[in-house]
């Protein structure tokens, strides 16, 4: 069964790994240790993981940008290192940071890319002016990209990777920086198109609200493998029951010790001033979880319980939540663990 | 590496036309946009014409200078067109840095566009850059006086030796962008480069009256080429066979930079 699904996939990468040198007498890093994954035709596939767990390198080599150690992948059924001009035909590419030239209009850089991908001048402008109104830029079209505003920039890098229709679109963080009512149009714009163009998206991201809209299946990557992988829906319910969230006035890493002998709640961990756990029966489970904390002096400022959420998923296995990554109280990381 | 391509190999050539026809529009069209680079590239030899040419005016008088014939402007004058063209050339990667730095570099790299064809606009770009500089050059030179007995054909072989010589600087300007990645590290290397090559040619001095091991490393630097095959087509009757093995050695260069850069896009790629 799974054999057979394997063989449609659009995009497959098999025990990646990548070092990178970080210069004489250091230890090389490691990026990628045999990352694995696969997306079905036609579906929005996302790699979710905090900054430096491997997301961008595993889309620089599914892209032809960079070379893997050791490993393979396939686009469309072509091996990425064996034929890298044939993947480059059937990919668009939307990096990180921006990759137009600011100095041309929007209708220039997507002209260029159109061309360069074999389009006939007819073709390449009338489907610019497809991608132009789409994207609501046809005020700014003949203006310089420099003049753009952030969200209207972001839009035209992804106008610029849709243009030759490509199999596969790889979305590297397409959100990161955007307000919101931007973020919201572009979730619009990339669920539309993959239904739409019958293309295969590839998107990383650290926003778990972007993965659980967006993605039909997903990988959640940290330290350069795949942790867990499944369908939003599927790795939520391998979460059995409630989430308990309670906020502490100020961090203490006593909770988690007095929270162990709570004998209803499991999993708990302490990420700055927030302590989780999970239990069967969230409402039976909340007065003894109080009155411990009170018991042992530790002051509670508000309490939560919920349902299972991308966010769980993500804290039980890379650990910490991800927005909070890098601004932490490190002592507090430590106690977590 | 494989080398098969999916288009016919027939075809490929033409891919490599048209992407650099488009790769070198873009260019242009910054160009444009933004003149001023062109008209600063000129500040320099325009001091070095005018005011070395008339401090230095009576060197030619000197026992043993050779070309001194049409007096020191119409020796000085091929020489201030290499060094403007060798200036402006060993900037070239700059533009590569910019891409990369804009990410425009990593946008074209994951499309179809050929590397023989990025290689091949940013070269031609400064190469189109070359042929007005030079012009502009030579307009003043004879506005200031210099007699250019070669005519027109004169001109016209100053202009190609002077484009070859860019599109070999401006090559091994593109690979020391694409391997180093660095803004420091490529002025660095253009400025460590660009002026003993100056120097160790009769740009600005016959080599008759320097010490001769000079002579000999010179007969080594594409620059003097350059200067040789232009002063030689500028004389009233240049020696042709001259002028001929100078612009070939010139053009085998051109090949082997512009192959040898661009297979830096490989190295790019694996440190990627």
């Amino acid at each position: 069964m799974v054999a057979v699904r394997r063989s449609e996939a659009a995009l497959e990468a098999v025990d990646l790994v990548k070092t990178y040198s970080t210069g004489r007498n250091k230890p090389p890093v490691t990026a990628l240790q045999g990352l694995s994954f696969w997306a079905a035709k036609g579906t929005v596939f996302g790699l979710l993981g905090p900054n430096g767990a491997g997301k961008s390198t595993t889309v620089k080599i599914l892209s032809t940008l960079a070379v893997a150690d050791s490993g393979s992948a396939r686009i469309a059924g072509i091996d990425v290192a064996a034929r890298p001009d044939r993947v480059r035909q059937a990919i668009g590419f939307v990096a990180q940071k921006p990759g137009t030239d600011p100095m041309e209009t929007a209708t220039e850089n997507l002209l260029l890319a159109g061309r360069l991908h074999g389009m006939s001048r007819r073709d390449a402008k009338a489907r610019a002016r497809e991608l132009i109104d789409r994207f609501g830029l046809a005020d700014a079209a003949n203006r310089p990209v420099s003049t753009y505003s952030g969200g209207m920039a972001r839009k035209l890098d992804v106008a610029l990777g849709l243009m030759h229709r490509p199999q596969v679109l790889f979305l590297d963080e397409p959100t990161t920086g955007l307000d919101p009512q931007a973020r919201s149009e572009m979730w619009h714009e990339i669920a539309r198109m993959a239904g739409d163009e019958q293309m295969t998206v590839l998107l990383t991201t650290h926003y778990l609200d972007e993965a659980d809209r967006l993605a039909d299946r997903l990988a959640i990557v940290d330290h350069g493998t795949v942790v867990a992988e499944g369908t939003p829906e599927d790795l939520k319910s391998d979460l059995r029951g409630d989430a308990v969230q309670v906020e502490l006035a100020a961090t203490d890493s006593r909770a988690p010790a007095v929270l162990q002998r709570v004998p209803v709640l499991r999993e708990i961990t302490l990420d700055g001033c927030t302590v989780r756990g999970r239990t069967d029966d969230g409402a039976r489970a909340l007065p003894p979880v109080l009155a411990a904390l009170e018991e042992a002096g530790i002051a509670v400022t508000s309490a939560t319980l919920a349902r299972p959420s991308l966010d769980d998923v993500y804290l039980r296995h890379v650990g910490h939540s991800p927005l909070t990554v890098g601004d932490e109280d490190p002592k507090a990381l430590e106690a977590a663990k | 590496m494989s080398t098969v391509h999916t288009k016919p190999l027939c075809t490929r050539p033409m891919t490599v036309l048209a992407h650099s026809v488009f790769l070198t529009g873009r260019l242009l069209r910054t160009l444009r946009r933004m003149p001023t680079f062109l008209v600063m590239g000129l500040v320099q030899p325009v001091i070095w014409l005018l005011l070395f040419g008339q401090l230095f005016r009576a060197v030619v008088n000197l026992p043993g200078f050779a070309h001194g014939g049409g007096g020191f402007l119409q020796f000085l004058t091929p020489g201030v067109v290499m060094m403007t063209a060798l200036f402006a050339s060993a900037w070239s990667g700059t533009a590569y840095l910019q891409d990369i730095d804009r990410g425009v570099m990593d946008r074209l790299l994951t499309s179809p566009a050929s590397r023989g064809a990025m290689m091949c606009a940013t070269m031609a770009y400064q190469g189109i850059q070359t042929v007005i500089q030079s012009l502009i050059i030579v307009v003043i030179a004879l506005l200031a006086g210099a007699p250019f007995p070669g005519g027109p054909s004169g001109v016209g072989v100053t202009i190609l030796a002077a484009v070859l010589l860019t599109l070999i600087f401006s090559a091994l300007s593109n690979a020391i962008a694409l391997l180093t990645r660095q803004q420091a590290t490529l002025i660095a290397i253009s400025q460590f480069t660009t002026l003993p090559l100056m120097f160790l040619s009769s740009a600005v001095m016959d080599l008759h009256l320097a010490p001769s091991w000079v002579g000999h490393v010179a007969e080594y630097n594409p620059m003097e080429w350059a200067v040789v095959a232009a002063r030689q087509a500028m004389l009233a009757h240049p020696d042709w066979s001259t002028v001929w093995a100078h612009l070939g050695l010139l053009a085998a260069a051109v090949l082997v930079m512009a192959f040898l850069a661009t297979r830096a896009f490989r190295t790019y790629r694996k440190s990627t």
